[in-house]
């Protein structure tokens, strides 16, 4: 039941676009045509899910104080060693799919080295730093909290993207056009998201 | 005259946040108070002028294959220095500020400008560089902060200003979502005295 709460909140009411503003670059530069914020969203999602449980791993046996041996703290090298995680990580995908499938490669294009700079990605491990011991306990759980906040993150860029192929049709006023309504759009649909706020399973 | 307009332009017709919508991430989740604003706005000036100045030295002896992991090593070095020195000086504000400092890392600002000047210009060009995008960056981080906490809850600064009047804070104001359309409508305003930045 716990499990199951923390991945309703990592979607709903702590999603990652919408109450914490992470990854709006690639959100707003992206969410031209829903099929590449499909890709680019599922790229994500699967970034996180591998990356969050390697950094709480690191994090509980090489990181936090006494993990290494009585009396070593190594939390502040926190960010210099979940950032070249990450790095690293994307640096893999992107050299597997180049091998085994040219044609997914060549889909995802730009996207694949610029996930390595997405805030969400960066945000969902130093966000579960902070949550351990509080609602994440095990590495199963950071798999969830992983996968929430990616598929959090995907549902937002897909249903911005939706929206903002209709608005095309619309008559927006000129000096609104393109990044300005992005952001009141996104904006409305935070708070109409906000409605998931205090669900309790 | 060429330095000054480095430092200049980004302040209005090259916004890093308004015009090349960069480093949105981090900025908005600061902008309850003003407080935190402006140290997340200094934080951010020290970063990118650092970083601009240590690779723009660093440009002609890095293979461009491994230059991202390079840049990743000293954002990540510089923002370490920040958040201890944040944690030893000013615990309460770099409370608030929480994961956002670490995020300084992933913010495309630092990045995008290393990659789209530093690594071409010269040191002190590219240092002014730094200095004049993050103070564009702040820029509207003050800005976004002064609404919110003006119509929020009454105060500037922790500063009582209107609440005294009888004036009851407006608490969707401190909600995330104001912060996107009031970045939405510094936007409009922008664009529509700058007409050549309009998308047809």
């Amino acid at each position: 039941m716990e499990t199951l709460n923390l991945f309703i909140r990592s979607i709903f009411i702590d999603n990652m676009v919408f109450a914490f503003f992470f990854g709006m670059c690639s959100y707003i530069a992206v969410s031209k045509s829903v099929k590449t914020a499909i890709g680019l969203g599922a790229a994500v999602t699967f970034v996180m899910v591998m990356t969050v449980p390697l950094n709480y791993l690191l994090n509980q046996y090489v990181l936090s104080p006494d993990a290494l041996g009585e009396g070593i703290d190594l939390s502040f090298l926190s960010f210099i060693i979940f950032i070249a995680v990450i790095a690293a990580f994307v640096q893999l995908v992107e050299m597997v799919v180049e091998k085994f499938s040219p044609t997914l490669y060549n889909q995802l294009g730009i996207f694949l080295p610029l996930i390595a700079v997405n805030c969400a990605i960066m945000g969902g491990s130093l966000f579960m730093q902070q949550k351990v011991g509080e609602s994440i306990m095990n590495v199963g759980d950071s798999v969830v909290y992983g996968l929430g906040s990616g598929l959090g993150w995907w549902l937002a860029i897909v249903m911005m993207a939706a929206i903002r192929e209709k608005i095309t049709y619309s008559h927006v006023p000129a000096a609104l056009k393109g990044p300005g309504i992005a952001f009141i759009i996104t904006g409305l649909m935070g708070i109409a998201f906000m409605i998931f706020t205090g669900i309790q399973l | 005259m060429k330095l000054n307009s480095n430092l200049t332009a980004p302040l209005g017709g090259n916004n890093p946040v308004i015009v090349q919508i960069l480093g949105i991430c981090s900025a908005l989740a600061v902008t309850v108070k003003l407080e935190p604003a402006v140290v997340m706005g200094l934080s951010v000036i020290f970063v990118t002028a650092f970083s601009n100045l240590v690779m723009s030295l660093l440009r002609n002896g890095i293979p461009s294959r491994i230059r991202i992991i390079v840049q990743l090593v000293v954002i990540a070095t510089l923002v370490i220095l920040v958040d201890q020195v944040l944690r030893a000086f000013a615990y309460d504000v770099s409370k608030q500020l929480s994961v956002y400092v670490g995020l300084i890392i992933t913010n495309c600002i630092v990045m995008g400008r290393v990659e789209a000047y530093a690594l071409g210009h010269k040191p002190w060009e590219s240092f002014l560089d730094g200095v004049g995008n993050g103070l564009g960056y702040a820029m509207i981080l003050v800005i976004v902060a002064f609404f919110r906490e003006l119509f929020g809850s009454g105060t500037l600064f922790g500063i009582d200003i209107i609440a005294r009047f009888g004036y009851v804070g407006n608490s969707l104001m401190l909600f995330p979502p104001m912060a996107l359309i009031i970045v939405g409508c510094i936007i409009w305003v922008h664009r529509s005295f700058n007409k050549d930045l309009q998308e047809k």
